[in-house]
């Protein structure tokens, strides 16, 4: 017996991995099997029908389509802000640190009211946007501005312990080699904080799908023009249409778990590709 | 997630519940009633019960706690199915009541008739609030379906305000079109293709028209028209009656589980019967609520002008009808909103 098992270094691998498992499934696996189940006393049919009415579908591409793009954006500057609070200093940057965070604070709902009275047509901004053509509140640009705003501080906080971690010899080390400083960040940083960014990509996208609170102010939610996928499993709730909203939670979950799956695949493969094992 | 979001603020009422029914045991001799209602109805119910209590003091030598909690009606409606302990309900919509007989049979069936008017003390019509000076001279229904016209309106899945207005407009397009139901559905595309923003309640749509300031013309109850004037005013809005216009009852009902394990089925028939006395019905009067005795109605005649109006169940064909033919997925209302 005791020459079969392999001897860990670690102790408490059976102890820690059952607590996971139990952990993991109280809190997340049977609440979301409680979805499936309930949608399940539906036929195919009913079913099909329920999650691919053309509102439902339209709720579909804004839901995912403005949450990918908003964690595109965050990437994008979450890497600036993090990269410019790890590298330098200036007068106030704790100040600033403490401020990404605030999305994460801030009750969903103010902050979608605030947004909508910043850019309403007679808001700060508004006024000035809306005379030039560009109309950001009830529509769904709306929508994508209340995502990048929730989902800020995904991006920074994933990047910035590895900048941290990140000595500046190996940028000095690459521009002794006769790099420029384009091909510093391409060949030798980017690489290095790939893994981190799309998990922080990741988290801003799973947040912002899931976002309701915020959106619903600024959307305008019109049928088949801003009315985010959340929306519609309200609707249903308020007809009393259980099955139906799980139906479309169902629907939702398959389709973020899908997304994670590829941005967690992409990961491991970017890792084992700069030679460092997940 | 919503539904998580649901899930806990619906766990947070039952806690909340819980704690109210705990305490009495704590402050020994006093009882507590709760009673669930609809969103905007706070301030009417915060008015009426210090003047219940008052009186059930003086009466019964018996101290009355009575809490209250607000929320989207069918939220409110759902809440009590899962458990919140409502002594009583008080909706903006009857469906909200008949769900409670449906689901778990917490509600007699007949509730509409153990009070009287339907089980409704009060009632409020649709209204429309324009800016002030009437810039694009609306008057009625017709000219809120007029080209270039941004009408705001409550979304109808969402909100029984929405769905008041949804159905007054097509109450009014069936009798100026002698019953013709395409024409109707005709109209309140129409109308609906003028809506730029669809809010998620009654509040929601108040706020994008008053602080917004977007579009030409609000479409709510009267009581809600009337609080935006004193709140907002500043003699910036209208209220403009229509031709025609629709009743929305609010009604009442003993949640019958509840009251009869609690042992507060007295006292909940009082609280409700109270609604209908004269000082009830003033109180009601002065949150802009229609009342129903003649009396007071006349007293406050100048905050509710006399108005044509129908319900759902004399030109509609009821709830049931109305559920299943305008608000079911893919039904009349699904349709001229993907159409618009």
């Amino acid at each position: 017996m005791a020459a079969k098992r392999r001897l860990r270094v670690l102790p408490g691998f059976g102890l820690s991995l059952g607590y996971t498992f139990t952990y993991l499934s109280l809190i997340v696996l049977v609440p979301l099997a409680a979805v499936f189940i309930k949608t399940s006393s539906l036929s195919m049919l009913e079913f099909w029908n329920v999650v691919t009415t053309p509102r439902v579908v339209a709720s579909y591409k804004l839901s995912f389509g403005a949450s990918l793009a908003a964690a595109g954006i965050n990437t994008v500057f979450g890497l600036m802000l993090a990269w410019a609070l790890v590298r330098y200093t200036f007068p106030g940057k704790k100040l600033v640190d403490a401020l990404i965070d605030l999305p994460f604070a801030l009750p969903t709902a103010v902050a979608g009211i605030a947004l909508t009275a910043l850019y309403a047509k007679n808001g700060w901004l508004g006024q000035y946007l809306e005379p030039m053509g560009i109309k950001i509140a009830f529509g769904p640009w709306g929508v994508l501005v209340a995502l990048v705003f929730i989902g800020v501080p995904f991006v920074v906080r994933t990047v910035q312990p590895i900048l941290e971690d990140l000595d500046t010899e190996f940028e000095e080390a690459s521009a002794s080699l006769g790099a420029d400083r384009l091909q510093t960040f391409w060949i030798v940083v980017l690489p290095i904080i790939f893994p981190a960014l799309l998990t922080g990509f990741a988290l801003a996208f799973a947040r912002a799908v899931g976002e309701y609170g915020s959106v619903i102010f600024i959307a305008g939610n019109i049928p088949m023009v801003s009315e985010i996928t959340p929306l519609m499993i309200i609707t249903k709730l308020e007809q009393y249409d259980y099955v139906g909203a799980t139906a479309i939670a169902a629907v939702m979950l398959v389709f973020s778990f899908i997304l994670l799956l590829i941005i967690n695949g992409l990961q491991a493969w970017t890792a084992r590709r700069t030679g460092r094992e997940v | 997630m919503q539904p998580i979001y649901k899930v806990i603020s619906k766990g947070y009422l039952l806690f909340s519940a819980l704690a109210l029914v705990v305490s009495p045991g704590i402050a020994a001799a006093q009882t507590t009633l709760l009673n669930v209602s609809y969103d905007v109805s706070r301030e009417l119910y915060k008015d009426i019960n210090a003047a219940f209590a008052a009186q059930w003091l003086a009466k019964n030598k018996e101290k009355l706690v009575i809490n209250q909690s607000h929320g989207g009606s069918s939220s409110q409606a759902m809440a009590v199915i899962n458990g919140l302990e409502a002594d009583v309900v008080t909706m903006n919509q009857a469906p909200d009541v008949d769900i409670l007989v449906e689901r778990g049979a917490l509600v007699s069936a007949d509730w509409r008739k153990r009070f009287p008017n339907e089980a409704a003390p009060y009632t409020s019509v649709t209204v429309f609030l324009i800016r002030k000076g009437n810039p694009k001279a609306i008057k009625d229904w017709p000219d809120l379906a007029r080209a270039g016209m941004q009408v705001i309106v409550p979304n109808p899945k969402t909100s029984g305000n929405g769905r008041y207005t949804y159905l007054a407009a097509y109450g009014y397009a069936l009798q100026a079109n002698k019953g013709n139901d395409a024409a109707a559905r005709e109209f309140v595309r129409r109308l609906f293709a003028n809506v730029p923003v669809l809010d998620g309640g009654g509040r929601g749509a108040t706020t994008t028209f008053s602080q917004r300031d977007i579009g030409d013309v609000l479409v709510t109850f009267e009581n809600e028209a009337a609080l935006i004037d004193l709140e907002v005013g500043g003699g910036k809005f209208d209220v403009v009656y229509p031709s025609v216009t629709i009743e929305a009852p609010a009604p009442v009902a003993l949640v019958e589980r509840v009251v009869e394990k609690r042992g507060t089925r007295r006292v909940a028939q009082a609280y409700l019967e109270f609604l209908y006395s004269p000082e009830g019905q003033e109180i009601i009067a002065k949150h802009n609520f229609r009342p129903r005795l003649d009396a007071v109605v006349k007293k406050y005649a100048r905050r509710f002008p006399l108005v044509r109006t129908f319900s759902v169940e004399s030109q509609l064909g009821g709830w049931d009808k109305v559920r299943k033919e305008h608000f079911a997925d893919g039904g009349i209302y699904d349709q001229i909103i993907v159409k618009r």
